[in-house]
């Protein structure tokens, strides 16, 4: 039921992801973030099995860092999509992680970049995708409403607009979202959309969005 | 597909998972050396995990030999490294294209675990290999030139893909001469 995303903007990338954790019938918290931060232009959206993601993300994180202590410059966001696949691939015949990641950052030379890795090692380069249940319905949102080069309101406002479809139309749909945004200026949190828990407005759990 | 003194290699572009399409612009025919190609169809993954490695094999090769491996050594390479993984193979189906001696045109395709099958005229894979064997022994004739060449495999390769559900969004056609390589992309129905 997680459900992680992804869209390419003019010189920026959105990541956004659920923030449910969930065993079973009982969900645990709902503000677990699962976009990692991996370094200042960086951000990886996982989702798959909860051991797996945490661990595994934190290992590409480190090993981005230990890159960068050793060589003094960052690695590339199309030479972190390579390496992430390389381990997936590695693990894959011996000890698999099932860790779905969209991975998006920006260079200075090559721009905004959006990269599907899936959790048996399947590269591709996106403008935009999706994984988990979500993606059913985001998917061809995305394919009618997305254009090259939008700005951030246009890029925030179609996550949006996916992240109405899956509370309204998915079965146990996580309820609270996070948005996080890369540029040139970095990789942060842009926004949280939710709707239950200590965060959410009064308002949300009185009204109806429709 | 052979032709005269030409080949031609191409593939479908849709990357998807089971029912659902991930990407419309997937490639699967990569290029070895100027007059080598190898066409993956299978899992993604170890499609590219195997383009990958066989692209280490060849620069190895090219450093010690000083040459471009030709189109036979390295049909029995994959080959050879496919079998390696007899009992956990790699999911992949290759076709092998190449101008050996004298730019002769070479094709092959072998299975999962590396078994070669040679031909003279087209070999095919993939989830639309029975439709594209009968599109391709219909539309095919010796010693085409590369502009028929290419007219003949677009237009095998999307009336195959057509009644393949899991095949199409498209075509890459790669028309491979002595001198040149023409790489384009065919507009397909996109379902």
């Amino acid at each position: 039921m997680e459900c992680v995303m992804g869209v390419v903007g003019r010189d920026f990338a959105v990541v956004a992801a659920d923030t449910s954790a969930v065993q079973s019938i009982l969900v645990h918290k709902t503000d677990e973030d699962k976009v990692m931060v991996l370094d200042s232009h960086k951000l990886m959206g996982a989702s798959g099995e909860p051991g797996d993601r945490v661990q595994f993300t934190e290992y590409i994180q480190k090993n981005l860092h230990l890159y960068q202590f050793r060589n003094t410059i960052p690695l590339s966001t199309a030479a972190t999509a390579n390496f992430t696949r390389g381990e997936l691939a590695t693990a894959l015949r011996k000890n698999p992680y099932m860790v779905n990641v969209i991975l998006g950052g920006y260079d200075k030379d090559a721009g905004a970049s959006l990269y599907y890795i899936d959790y048996i090692a399947t590269l591709h380069k996106i403008d935009k995708g999706a994984f988990g249940y979500g993606s059913y319905f985001c998917l061809s949102l995305m394919d009618k409403l997305y254009h090259p080069d939008m700005t951030v309101e246009e890029a925030v406002d179609l996550i949006d607009k996916c992240i109405k479809e899956i509370r309204l139309r998915l079965v146990v749909a996580p309820q609270n979202f996070v948005i996080k945004i890369v540029d040139k200026n970095g990789a942060r949190e842009y926004a949280r959309r939710d709707l239950v828990g200590d965060n959410a407005s009064v308002d949300a759990a009185t009204t109806v969005t429709a | 597909m052979v032709g005269k003194n030409c080949f031609a290699i191409a593939s479908d572009r849709r990357l998807g998972v089971q029912l659902q399409t991930i990407a419309t612009d997937f490639q699967r025919v990569f290029k070895i050396h100027d007059k080598l190609y190898i066409g993956l169809s299978g899992l993604a993954t170890d499609a590219q995990t195997l383009y990958q490695r066989l692209v280490f094999r060849h620069k190895l090769y090219q450093l010690r030999e000083e040459r471009d491996m030709k189109p036979e050594t390295f049909a029995s390479l994959v080959s050879a490294m496919l079998y390696e993984r007899r009992f956990g193979p790699y999911f992949c189906q290759p076709v092998i294209a190449g101008l050996g001696e004298n730019d002769e045109p070479f094709i092959c395709t072998m299975d999962c675990i590396g078994a070669k099958e040679l031909a003279k005229d087209f070999v095919v894979s993939g989830t639309s290999s029975e439709s594209l064997y009968g599109a391709c022994e219909s539309m095919y004739k010796p010693n085409m030139e590369p502009e028929e060449l290419f007219e003949t495999v677009s237009q095998a390769l999307m009336a195959s893909v057509d009644r393949d559900c899991l095949a199409g969004w498209g075509g890459h056609v790669f028309i491979v001469t002595p001198t040149e390589v023409q790489e384009r992309v065919v507009k397909g129905r996109m379902d």
